[in-house]
């Protein structure tokens, strides 16, 4: 079990690598001087060496590769070109606006996903399965961004109950758990929850079908167990997956939530994204991009190191 | 089923096994709605030009924001006065380009690099799929809105973006059903018969394989419509005034408290694009029956 988990954590580091290399690459990817938005257009000779040195964009690809690899090792993602600020500073701010935002939401997808998927798949093939699997295919199938839009239609701009955009009153961007604040959460937490219900959901179905058929369910019925204790057996069964599958969903909407955090102006992570990329800011496009992966990366091992944990089946096969 | 009910019945003679696919989904009723719906949406995207009632490009700025069933307007009209009808029937074709052709693409070269890296094993697998790995390691949007937002907005870099987004999925798929084939007596057999790799690729994996690829392939081509939808909503994508729905649901936006109705719908053209699209790749995992 320890060698196996050992094994995961070290079978990591070369994909970060590679993720890093990615990301790196990125901005030499983009046509045009990467310093492009910074410089007056009449900039002279000297002041582009100037800043191109500040940046470090005059060195080697592969010295530059690893002093940018080195100095995010110390939390250093170097400097907005935009804003002058430091790149790690504003990125984690976002990152917490993001992450408070897709836990909510995963939490709520994966409550519904759990609901629907536990009752299509113990009632297979009756109208409750039908319309619980209706329900996760409308979910994986909605243009979330614009889900968001026709809810903002509906809530913000037609009842005038709830805030349309923003993180809190009155646009600040400090976060506080009061009634408020969580108001301005309801409309983009509910759109972007609509994956995990969705995914979770088909995932539940087809575990709960696929448990209830074999034996040991047989068995337990035999034995003459309630309806009840029978699906706490099922549950224990299902439980492992489902997590997992949580897990990666809260992942994917972190990185993600671009579209969706524009539609709600929401001052996260996609917010971020899409301005270095409007501003052309490419060492903000860069770290935003490198924190995202490895934070896929890294709850990528986490959810497999839980998932063996929770079933010591998985370290064996 | 049948066999259960009619044990009486003579055995009849045996399918082909397209045969049965294709009977299997035709009598699958969902199947047949979606594929309708994808039918009417290429049948859109074709003639889409010829049955628009209007000009899709030009409006008059007297009809900005018309709302739903206004005369001459019967879907309303944008921001610029265009009329939505003709817009959302012309868009079909650009929008269904951007979210097929990188599923095309990315299905023929990942389909490519995972049955090398299947048929080839050893250290070839192991160096592709290590490289596969990492950009599995970006979620999708993420890597998707990356990369075209370094390469700039225009519909190229869209659809280079979304289909190198797709390559790791298809080729992952591709490399796990070529290894299992690759086990199978019948390729031992081609082997010890002296057949070369590539007979034994082209006879006896491609034939096996490409079913399953194929089906996982067209589950992303949902996820796909609304990624390449959602590009150009961000401005990374189609550009002004092409019709597009990602773009019109975008340019539409600043309408939502003015015509909030009229500025949904390029979003309902989405939505049921990919509705049928999942639907009809479900059916057609059951109808060929692959897990």
């Amino acid at each position: 079990m320890i060698a196996y988990l050992l094994r995961r954590i070290v079978y990591t580091l070369p994909i970060m690598v590679g993720v890093a290399l990615v990301c790196f690459a990125l901005v030499h990817l983009a046509p045009g001087d990467p310093l492009v938005s910074v410089l007056p257009p009449d900039a002279s000779a000297e002041l582009q060496q100037q800043l191109r040195t500040l940046y470090g964009f005059d060195r080697s690809l592969p010295e530059q590769f690893v002093t940018w690899v080195w100095r995010a090792l110390q939390g250093d993602l170097g400097t907005s070109i935009a804003s002058s600020r430091p790149v790690a500073a504003e990125v984690l701010t976002a990152v917490a606006n993001t992450l408070r935002l897709a836990v909510v939401a995963t939490l709520i997808g994966f409550f519904f996903g759990c609901l629907f998927g536990f009752v299509a798949g113990y009632f297979r093939n009756s109208w409750v399965d039908r319309g619980a699997s209706l329900l996760s295919v409308l979910g994986v199938s909605v243009p979330h961004y614009w889900l968001g839009m026709v809810l903002v239609i509906v809530f913000a701009a037609q009842l005038n109950w709830l805030p349309a955009t923003g993180a809190g009153p009155g646009g600040s961007g400090d976060w506080a758990w009061d009634w408020e604040h969580f108001k301005h959460m309801l409309l983009p937490a509910i759109t972007m929850s609509v994956i995990p219900m969705g995914i979770v959901a088909r995932t539940v179905r087809a575990l709960v079908a696929e448990i209830l058929a074999q034996e040991f369910v047989i068995g337990l019925r035999a034995k003459g167990l309630t309806h009840l204790g029978v699906f706490r057996h099922v549950v224990k069964n299902a439980a492992p997956t489902a997590l997992a599958v949580m897990g990666l969903q809260l992942g994917y909407l972190l990185g993600g939530s671009i579209l969706i955090e524009t539609v709600f102006a929401w001052p996260g992570t996609g917010f971020l994204l899409n301005s270095a990329i409007f501003q052309r800011d490419l060492p903000l496009l860069q770290g935003t991009i490198l924190v995202l992966a490895m934070f896929f990366v890294v709850l990528n091992v986490v959810v497999d190191i839980v998932q063996t944990l929770l079933d010591p089946r998985i370290a064996r096969s | 089923m049948s066999a259960v009910l009619a044990p009486a019945a003579p055995m009849q003679r045996s399918r082909g096994y397209w045969a049965g696919t294709a009977l299997r989904f035709v009598r699958d009723p969902v199947a047949v709605f979606a594929g309708l719906v994808v039918l009417g949406l290429f049948g859109m995207a074709i003639f889409g030009p010829w049955i628009a009632p209007s000009d899709p490009l030009n409006g008059s700025m007297l009809g900005r924001l018309k709302p739903i069933g206004s005369e001459g307007y019967p879907l309303g009209s944008d921001e610029l006065g265009r009329d939505m009808l003709s817009r959302l029937i012309v868009g079909a074709r650009l929008s269904l380009f951007m979210g097929i052709t990188p599923v095309v693409l990315a299905f023929v070269i990942g389909s490519a690099i995972g049955i090398l890296a299947g048929y080839a094993g050893g250290v070839t697998n192991t160096v592709i799929m290590r490289t596969i790995d990492v950009f599995y390691a970006f979620p999708s949007v993420l890597l998707a809105i990356a990369l075209s937002g370094a390469l700039g907005a225009g519909i190229g870099n869209a659809l280079l973006s979304l289909t190198i987004v797709f390559i790791p999925p298809i080729a992952r798929v591709a490399e796990s059903v070529t290894t299992q084939v690759r086990g199978r007596d019948y390729v031992e057999a081609a082997r010890a018969s002296g057949a070369g790799a590539f007979t034994i690729v082209r006879v006896h994996v491609l034939g096996n394989v490409l079913g399953p690829i194929f089906v996982y392939a067209t589950s992303l081509i949902a996820v796909s419509m609304i990624l390449a939808s959602g590009l150009s909503f961000l401005g990374l994508g189609v550009k002004p005034p092409e019709p597009e729905w990602g773009l019109m649901l975008n340019t539409l936006r600043t309408a939502i408290y003015v015509q909030p109705w009229v500025a949904a719908l390029p979003g309902v053209m989405i939505f049921i694009t990919s509705i049928a699209f999942n639907l009809l790749s479900d059916s057609l995992r059951s109808a060929m029956d692959v897990k």
